[in-house]
């Protein structure tokens, strides 16, 4: 039996419209199961109220409150650390040692399963620095963890800026660092933006590397240095605890609701962004006719 | 030669090019003249860009890249210890092959060179960008539109735009680079003609794949060719007069009848 050329490709064409389905529908399961149990418990009430009696009732602030802190610290960290490094591997060094023991550094920082950056953080910061369970000791560890993604993202991107404008830029008596500054970093913000809305995913998200630097307080934090528990981690104990399944719910349609705004939003904005450069150009270019 | 001596600007002496191992320019010695066109002639791949890349250094550019010999803007030694490559490009302004405006307006595209030399006053940019778009004859055209994108403009417009962007660094030298070979013949027409123009005051050395363009336009021309080591050196240089009408040399003969591919 031979298939012709034409058929076998209309069944690999159909084989691989259903690995996409499959994807998606798996996708769409989860999110309606979790919205269908959660949104009910969805209220002002639950999204402003601290929680009481270890979850089981009251709302969900002190959490919410606690994510915003705990991703905020990571990603104000990681951002000019990760950028920075992004620059030194495409701008600066020509691929000696030192650029493969980055590149390695940062490829097996990314390898690592985040329960083991919770005991990192935990011994260095909480116990070592002396931070204890806190916000900052939760967001340092998590800006570790979300370093070689801000890394990757953005050193994709500045190596995808052609070079013909780092040339003319030069051709124009510009500096290396003005060159950098003024020509490639608007050229690949888009890139360094989208790794920066993925680690904030990540972080937002994360729970294994938290419970052990960030703790399970669900006071309301006053400082940085106090302890907090993530919307994630309050879901996952809420859960595995079965105080609350209703509440565990509730917080997870949250969570997913936070994610999804936080990815269409910061698209929207980039795209307002990119094409507001373009706007403001019309709004003036249109006086003519 | 002593009349050429004493307005030349830029000035090569045994000027070698080195790409790694790669010989690419050999023993170069030429004198260009100061407001006027000298168009470097010959077949691809001879190094006619190596060597006008050498003028603004844009070879350190290239970790590789390596020059012997001497290379003189007026008294400033090109190469020498003391001299700034960043200075030295304010000086030796480019204009490429293919229009390359930044992602920006057409506005900042004009004034990012002297806002990077320390321009700020918003009146001062605007009047630089006038400046040099109505040298480039782009004014009335885009006068209204300066906060448009400039990769939204017509490809000779773009190059018009690029030339702008030179002349705001307000150089001494422009080296163009095959500028016209990504344009249609009008558009070839109208940057041509502001060579002319431009070369009443400024040093202009353009490279060029057509014989029709160096004659028409430059003043002087070096004719280019890959030696039996296959290393690029200065067959022929004179007035385009004396090279189109009575070449000394047999290749140079040869391209210009069209007798070479
Ligand atoms: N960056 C580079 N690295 C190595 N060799 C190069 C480089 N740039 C140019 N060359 C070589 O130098 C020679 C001359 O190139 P080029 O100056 O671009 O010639 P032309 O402009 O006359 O076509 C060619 O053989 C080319 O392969
Ligand atoms: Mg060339």
């Amino acid at each position: 039996m031979k298939l012709s050329a034409k058929s076998s490709e209309k069944i690999a064409k159909s084989i691989i419209w259903a690995a996409a389905m499959l994807v998606v529908a798996v996708l769409a399961a989860i999110v309606i199961y979790i919205l269908a149990k959660g949104l009910p418990t969805l209220s002002w009430s639950f999204l402003t109220e601290i929680p009481e009696g270890g979850g089981a009732a009251g709302g969900i602030a002190s959490p919410i409150v606690g994510t915003v802190l705990v991703t905020a610290v990571a990603v104000l960290i990681a951002t000019p650390l990760g950028v920075g490094t992004a620059v030194y591997l495409a701008e600066y060094t020509k691929g000696g040692a030192i650029t493969k023991i980055i590149r390695f550094s940062a490829e097996s920082l990314a390898g690592i399963p985040s329960i083991v950056y919770g005991l990192f953080g935990f011994i260095f910061f909480v116990m070592y620095l002396g931070l204890g369970w806190s916000i900052l000791s939760g967001g340092l560890t998590l800006a570790i963890m979300i370093l070689p993604t801000i890394i990757r993202t953005s050193e994709e991107a500045i190596r995808g800026v052609p070079g013909s404008y780092r040339e003319t830029s030069f051709s124009l008596g510009a500096t290396k660092w003005q060159t950098i500054y003024k020509v490639v970093f608007p050229a690949a913000i888009q890139g360094i933006t989208n790794g920066i809305i993925l680690s904030v995913g990540r972080s937002v998200a994360e729970t294994a590397a938290l419970v052990l630097t960030a703790g399970s307080s669900l006071r309301m934090p006053t400082s940085l240095f106090a302890p907090t528990r993530t919307m994630a981690v309050h879901f996952y104990t809420l859960a595995m605890e079965d105080i609350s399944p209703a509440n565990a719910f509730g917080t997870a349609a949250l969570l997913i609701i936070l994610i999804f705004i936080i990815n269409v939003g910061a698209n929207i904005l980039l795209n307002r962004f990119i094409s507001n450069k373009g706007k403001k150009k019309e709004a003036k270019g249109g006086k003519r006719n | 030669m002593s009349e050429i001596s004493e307005k030349s600007r830029l000035r090569t002496e045994n000027l070698n090019l080195y790409y790694g191992s790669r010989h690419a320019l050999k023993d170069i010695t030429m004198e260009i003249p100061s407001r006027a066109i000298t168009a470097i002639i010959g077949p691809s791949g001879c190094g006619k860009s190596s060597l006008l890349r050498v003028f603004n250094r844009m070879n350190d550019l290239i970790p590789e890249a390596r020059v012997e010999g001497n290379v003189y803007l007026d008294k400033i030694s090109v190469y020498g210890e003391e001299t700034d490559a960043v200075a030295l490009r304010k000086k030796v302004g480019m204009v490429f092959q293919k229009p390359n405006p930044f992602p920006m307006s057409i506005f900042d595209n004009v004034v990012i060179g002297p806002r990077r030399h320390g321009v700020k006053h918003r009146d001062e940019l605007e009047s630089i960008a006038e400046n040099c778009l109505r040298r480039v004859a782009l004014w009335e055209d885009v006068k209204d539109n300066l906060r448009q994108s400039a990769l939204n403009l017509p490809l000779g417009t773009q190059q018009q735009l690029c030339i702008a962007r030179t002349l705001a660094i307000e150089p001494e030298v422009i080296l163009m680079d095959e500028s016209c070979s990504a344009l249609d013949p009008e558009s070839t027409m109208r940057v041509e003609e502001l060579m002319t123009e431009l070369a009443q005051s400024y040093t202009i050395m353009i490279v060029t794949h057509s014989m029709e363009q160096a004659a028409r336009v430059s003043d002087m021309s070096a004719f280019m060719m890959i030696d039996d080591e296959k290393i690029g050196r200065l067959v022929e240089y004179g007035t385009t007069e004396q090279i189109f009408s009575t070449p000394k040399d047999k290749r140079t003969e040869d391209y210009i009848t069209g007798r070479y591919g």
